[in-house]
């Protein structure tokens, strides 16, 4: 009964009148999520239709599935799902454990400097922008003058073209991305971290519990929550891939394992106009992507009390 | 070492505690080292960096490769771009997002679910590139500066990390006290909140500005006149399509001497178009932690 005493009396149209001006200040950013969000979601149906750009969406005729059995019959399919599964699936299982490691050891050394250098430097790359990591990964690899290359050099290896060899391409795109991010998705768990009860550890001190042992019986446990709910997440996201980064890594000898379904949609939509088809491609990406949040998000709310809604 | 239990450390645990700074200054090395080895070639000759003599501090110091790049007009404009596209984008993202923000953290807006959910839902579903690029072509936006500005107009995510800190800091009870006094709604914003929200509006202001300044994607497909490519567009097309190709000329030794330029000329614009982001970035990692942790919070 408690909650009528704290509404305001009065129907529905009572409380939007007195704070009219809120509704007022709401207007632009729906007004943008209807046109840029929506409207496009509306756009979809494109998939469906035969489309041209004469008669605009609504004009054209349907085409039914058409494009989705195109796509799923077309010789690119497999090696699509089969490149975007295998990027996000190694960027997972490689660049999942890495921050927490880094976190658990931040969080285990004593000088306070230390610690403050480790998160600055490590922190540093995720403020390099796509173009420009990519441009460092180049010229570290470069043939002739990338450092890899001179340092392999000097064992007396042959000059080895990292980027255009295609097997390369996914180790070379996850650990960059390790490098550039692993400092910036330790923050959380060290945040985690530094929530732990530090008389747990006192009490293990006295009881001459080692440090390693304190790292699996006290660290562990303390951010574990935190553990499952951000693997839980990543694993709603694998289909997800930025196109950035794979794009601008792209070239003509890397590209059987380079060839992402955000790639192909750009290509097969923009370069050459198919938009039914690729949108129904997008569709199809959309479509997993959604039901692996929705799945993933509802086991992380029934595991802990974080959700993404 | 004595703790504060005052139990001395066991020569394992230190054992231990040596590996784990080890593996620490490993990583500090890592990160650092391509970094360093980019700015020291950036600051070598020609020759040093064609040769491959750069290994950790600049050899035969130049600044032939800054000179290239500032004689350069497609980097020059990129820069004003971008500087364009970023102090105009920023502003639009911070007025919309608490315009957005403010009204949803308050338990009193009617409809306040629904209205929530219209926004997250954008987060989980798009309609991906085409219908997108279709919107925006209607709108009669393509090769226009307005591409850049009103498809990213706000981001759901900040919004959320705005509105928490609006639901933690500012109390209720002070906005129905403003209300018996008869402050209007958008006064109580104006004059009480922004003024208490300082620290969660530059937070949300630099992530928004560091995505302006890093962004690529839209400029790709909205933008086709080379006078309106931000920097990233202009770096993309002469860092990684090595758009300026010196194939034309036939001299041998002004050949050699254009490849090795090219080298020496991306290293300098590495450093060049990261510089605006890394400067001020010692200043407010503290801030960026912050807005991360507020943002994983439940909103």
């Amino acid at each position: 009964m408690l909650w009528k005493i704290q509404q305001p009396s009065g129907g529905a149209w009572k409380r939007i009148c007195r704070h009219w001006q809120f509704y007022l200040l709401l207007l632009p950013p729906l007004l943008y999520i209807l046109i840029f969000h929506y409207l496009p979601m509306g756009g979809l149906s494109l998939a469906f239709k035969e489309f041209s750009i004469r008669k605009g969406i609504l004009a054209s005729p349907w085409a039914g599935l058409k494009y989705f059995r195109q796509f799923f019959s077309s010789p690119m399919f497999f090696p699509l799902l089969k490149n975007t599964l295998g990027i996000s699936l190694y960027s997972l299982a490689v660049g999942f454990p890495i921050p927490i490691i880094l976190a658990l050891a931040v969080n285990e050394v004593k000088s306070k400097s230390l610690k403050k250098s480790v998160q600055m430097i490590t922190y540093a790359p995720y403020f390099i922008s796509t173009v420009v990591m990519v441009s460092i990964i180049m010229q570290v690899l470069h043939p002739r003058t990338g450092i890899l290359n001179l340092i392999l050099g000097v064992f007396g290896a042959n000059p080895i073209n990292f980027m255009g060899e295609a097997s390369m391409f996914q180790s070379i795109y996850v650990w960059s991305g390790i490098w550039q991010y692993a400092g910036y998705n330790a923050i959380i768990y060290i945040a985690a971290l530094s929530g732990i009860d530090p008389t747990l550890y006192e009490a293990a001190q006295v009881d001459g519990v080692s440090r390693f042992k304190r790292i699996l019986y006290i660290d562990l446990p303390g951010i574990a929550p935190t553990i499952i709910v951000l693997l839980i997440l990543n694993a709603g996201n694998l289909m997800n891939i930025g196109f950035e980064k794979v794009f601008l890594m792209q070239n003509d000898l890397n590209l059987s394992n380079s060839e992402i379904i955000s790639t192909y949609i750009y290509k097969v939509g923009l370069k050459h106009a198919q938009f039914s088809f690729s949108t129904a491609v997008s569709f199809f990406n959309s479509i997993i992507n959604f039901l692996l949040l929705v799945t993933v998000n509802t086991m992380a709310r029934r595991l802990g009390e974080v959700s993404i809604w | 070492m004595v703790g504060r239990t005052g139990i001395k450390e066991s020569p394992t645990d230190r054992i231990f505690l040596t590996l784990v700074t080890a593996f620490l200054i490993g990583v500090m090395i890592l990160i650092l080292y391509p970094l360093i080895f980019i700015v020291s070639s950036s600051f070598s000759s020609t020759a040093a960096v064609t040769s491959g003599r750069v290994w950790l501090f600049p050899v035969e110091p130049s600044l032939a490769g800054y000179k290239a790049i500032f004689k350069n007009n497609q980097v020059l404009s990129g820069y004003a771009n971008s500087l364009f596209y970023t102090t105009v984008g920023t502003t639009v993202n911070v007025v919309m997002t608490i315009m957005a923000a403010y009204p949803l953290s308050r338990k009193d807006l009617y409809g306040r679910r629904v209205l929530m959910f219209l926004f997250t839902f954008t987060m989980l579903f798009s309609g991906g590139l085409i219908p997108l690029y279709i919107v925006v072509s209607r709108l009669g936006m393509i090769d226009k500066r307005i591409a850049l500005i009103a498809p990213t107009a706000m981001a759901v995510f900040q919004m959320i990390i705005a509105r928490t800190f609006f639901q933690m800091n500012i109390p209720q009870e002070l906005a129905e006290a403003a209300e018996m006094d008869g402050c209007s709604d958008l006064h109580f914003l104006l004059k009480v909140v922004l003024p208490l929200s300082g620290p969660i509006i530059a937070v949300i202001a630099l992530m928004y500005a560091v995505n302006h300044w890093n962004a690529f994607f839209h400029a790709l497909i909205f933008l086709k006149t080379n006078g309106l490519f931000p920097l990233q567009m202009v770096l993309r097309n002469i860092l990684i399509q090595n758009s300026f190709d010196p194939t034309m000329i036939k001299d041998p030794t002004t050949m050699m001497e254009m490849q090795g330029l090219r080298d020496l000329l991306k290293y300098a614009l590495i450093v060049v178009a990261s510089l605006p982001v890394l400067s001020i970035y010692p200043f407010v990692q503290r801030h960026f932690v912050k807005g991360v942790l507020i943002g994983s919070v439940k909103g």
